[in-house]
């Protein structure tokens, strides 16, 4: 032993700590988010990526401009900007004007989380937060796609993503219809295959439906996301869809269809299970994800808009507090519940 | 993530999973520590009323003597773990950084340490009232940790009575080994206690606990279990906190013990494996409670041990027989990694609690950054007692005590099992501690 006693550190138990931090966690998404990303890159050439980086561009300076100066290097590392501006350009479709794309990103983490108080005091996902800002402000640039296109045309930028801000947007011509649009106003259905590959025009992060199932099944064995909720949110849309399918072929479509056609994977995986706007509880957990299948399929045969896995979460994630104060587990040795 | 709750009857629902880091001493088989030149005795290291000393500065004391009585009921003796001479009765560093009152004894240098035995108890015919006094002359306490008498354990009120005894071999806690290898060295000392105890409360049968990662504690108990005895061994799984006392119940009864009752209002008494080897120690060879199994780990201590150190032991004179401290500063707890309390001295005593000496360099232990709570719900699923802690977390910061009292925060056993599973780093169990701590304070939740 030394001559001298060593130098004594206090610190209250527990000492261990399991490894997973937050700050792991959002780099696990960012990982889980890589191959639909490149697939829309594929598919949308590079425009996309142009979309993409206006988005993080705007979350990450407005995170940048409205912290405290002895903060500010670490917030704009700490991944979160860059994940919610990334989320966000992937509902966006490839052909958007940048500087919607850009307003976009600063409405997500300025409505969407700063003024609720920062990271985990939001109620709304803020990345959906952009993005409904979006499509009730610029309605015709957010619902024009444009057909997926493949590695010949990566270089071809089309030429709305480079409108002047608040300037008349002059698309190619060439615009198609999403699978969802062409079920609700042609009753024509687009074919499995194509929904799994991604070969379909959407928004840029939503058209591969098994790289988004790759990205959530690595979500799930990482830990990271709460396997209730996606599993819940398809199952519901499965189970509600199949019996609407049943009822009247014609009009409704089947459960597989509703499974991977839009942005239901993406929202499933990756924007219902951000746990800042989700129920804490596993109840609760259950309850948000049925309630957001239920209002998916809703909105889809029974609303006016084709898509509506936005609003479903976005609603849903308006009733996370009262969901969470329902559904508090039963205290061990004892009948009730805590208040 | 436990995916089938209830699926796995032995154990307890939620929970989590630390890495278990007993490699370092499970095989170590316990060695004896040289007796050392002095030793502290506080007055208070169990549960309840301090006891009273029955000696004076300067007298000579034996080894097994008699030094200090039970202050009240719920109290306990104090023996002399070496022959010698006391110094000082006075305040002397305890673990938590405090003062404590303390009886110290001076090491007679030429003494033999020969303890004078007393007589055997006929154990077959004592009243519980007698047995239950002799347990307390004894000084015996919870030896798992939290050092409570336990004779009061074995005190049944009128209209009640101990069906069950439930024998915690669980040692959950990462790092501890000194249960495993008192199991495993001396099984029939600890079936002789559950004889001892089972006889005298009249309860039907025992049950020992024991965690699937000590197989051969588990065979060593059943090679020499007695089918003239009514006690079997249970495999628990390996998760914390199994050793709770209300979780092990649940683990092995499957029952759950209400809120503000004990386990003898389910007609159970649990007790941890030293404190049932003790009771053997006493009632069949006069030996009362002067020593104990310590385990010695952690990554910053050069010879991980498991040693029999008499209790009154400076923790300075354990790591120096263990080869000392790593160098760098160093992070010292008395206990487990997850309940332990931290050592703010090297002067403090080895307790009757102390079940081991950790020692963590202070790279591997950093004050870990704290991120913002992000409700990923991890606390909720590792509490086992299904409250919310990431709302008293924020509540405690609020200082709004009052809210988390109605959320019965005081239900909470502190077992850090939250703060273990945070992502963010939040000191979840420790605003817990800070909140509870306010609340027993009279006129509380007015901050």
């Amino acid at each position: 032993m030394k001559a001298r006693d060593p130098r004594l550190v206090l610190q209250a138990a527990p000492l261990l700590r399991q490894q997973l931090t937050t700050q792991r966690a959002m780099l696990d998404v960012l990982i889980a988010l890589v191959p639909a990303t490149l697939a829309g890159l594929w598919f949308f050439g590079i425009g996309a990526l142009l979309v993409l980086l206006a988005c993080i561009l705007g979350c990450t300076l407005t995170e940048w401009v409205f912290s405290a100066a002895e903060v500010r290097r670490e917030r704009l590392f700490d991944g979160s900007g860059l994940l919610t501006g990334l989320l966000l350009g992937l509902t966006l479709p490839p052909s958007l004007p940048l500087w919607m794309a850009f307003v976009g990103g600063m409405v997500s983490i300025g409505l969407g989380k700063l003024i609720w108080g920062g990271l985990g005091h939001n109620l709304f996902n803020p990345a959906l937060v952009g993005r409904a800002f979006l499509l009730a402000t610029f309605p015709i640039a957010m619902t024009t796609w444009t057909p997926a296109g493949g590695p010949g045309q990566f270089f071809e930028i089309n030429a709305s993503n480079l409108a002047a801000p608040f300037m008349h947007v002059d698309y190619d011509g060439v615009s198609s219809a999403t699978p969802l649009g062409l079920m609700k106003f042609e009753s024509q259905s687009t074919a499995l295959p194509d929904l799994l590959i991604g070969n379909i025009s959407g928004c840029i992060g939503e058209t591969s439906g098994l790289l988004l199932l790759l990205g959530g099944l690595y979500l799930l064995w990482r830990q990271i996301i709460d396997w209730r909720i996606p599993a819940g949110i398809m199952l519901a849309v499965a189970v509600l869809s199949g019996i609407l399918h049943v009822a009247d072929a014609n009009q409704y479509p089947g459960p597989l269809f509703s499974v991977f056609a839009g942005s239901l994977l993406i929202g499933a995986f990756f924007m219902a299970t951000d746990p800042v706007s989700s129920p804490v509880t596993p109840r609760g957990a259950w309850i948000f994800a049925i309630g957001v299948g239920l209002l998916v399929v809703l909105i889809r045969n029974f609303g006016g808009f084709p898509e509506g896995v936005m609003y479903a979460i976005l609603l849903m994630n308006a009733a996370t507090p009262l969901i969470d104060r329902y559904t508090q587990p039963r205290v061990f040795g004892r009948g009730g519940r805590p208040q | 993530m436990n995916l089938l709750p209830g699926f796995f009857r032995h154990s307890f629902a939620h929970g989590v999973h630390p890495a278990g880091l007993k490699e370092q001493t499970e095989d170590l088989p316990t060695q004896r520590m040289p007796f050392v030149s002095r030793y502290v005795m506080p007055l208070n290291q169990h549960l309840g009323a301090p006891a009273r000393p029955v000696v004076e500065p300067g007298q000579t004391v034996s080894r097994g003597q008699l030094i200090a009585q039970p202050g009240a009921f719920v109290s306990t003796s104090l023996h002399s773990p070496v022959s010698g001479r006391v110094s000082a009765i006075a305040e002397r560093r305890f673990p938590g950084g405090i003062f404590a009152r303390a009886i110290e004894i001076e090491t007679d240098p030429y003494a033999t340490q020969r303890l004078e035995l007393q007589p055997p108890v006929d154990w077959r015919h004592l009243d519980t009232e007698a047995f239950v006094a002799h347990v307390q002359q004894a000084g015996i306490v919870g030896m798992g940790g939290a050092a409570f008498p336990s004779h009061v354990k074995y005190s049944i009120p009128e209209g009640q009575r101990i069906d069950h005894l439930l024998v915690n071999g669980a040692e959950c806690e990462p790092f501890l080994t000194n249960d495993h290898r008192l199991m495993v060295e001396r099984p029939e000392a600890l079936l002789r206690g559950i004889e001892i105890i089972l006889h005298n409360l009249g309860a039907r049968e025992a049950t020992i606990g024991v965690e699937l990662n000590k197989p051969d504690a588990i065979q060593a108990l059943e090679q020499h279990l007695d089918p003239s005895i009514p006690v079997s061994v249970v495999p628990l799984h390996v998760k914390y906190p199994q050793g709770a006392e209300k979780m092990l119940i649940k683990a092995v009864y499957n029952k759950e013990v209400p809120a503000g009752e004990l386990p003898r209002d389910l007609g159970i008494a649990v007790n941890n494996v030293g404190t049932v080897v003790a009771i053997a120690d006493y009632f069949d060879r006069g030996i009362p409670l002067i020593e104990r199994i310590l385990t010695v780990s952690g990554p910053g201590v050069e010879n991980p041990s498991n040693l029999i150190v008499p209790l009154g032991t400076p923790v300075r004179e354990v790591l120096r027989y263990c080869g000392g401290l790593k160098d760098g500063p160093i992070e010292l707890v008395m206990g487990g990694p997850m309940m332990g309390m931290p050592i703010a001295s090297l002067d403090v005593p080895i307790l009757k609690g102390s079940s081991g000496i950790l020692a963590f360099t202070a790279d591997s232990q950093m004050r870990p950054k704290e991120y913002p709570c992000i409700r990923c719900g991890r606390c909720l699923e590792a509490c086992p007692y299904f409250l919310n802690p990431s709302r008293f977390a924020r509540l405690g910061r609020a200082r709004r005590y009052d809210e988390m009292q109605k959320a019965f925060v005081m239900d909470c056993v502190e077992c850090g099992s939250c703060t273990y599973a945070c992502p963010s780093r939040i000191p979840i169990v420790q605003l817990i501690r800070t909140a509870k701590s306010q609340l027993r304070q009279p006129a509380a939740g007015q901050a």
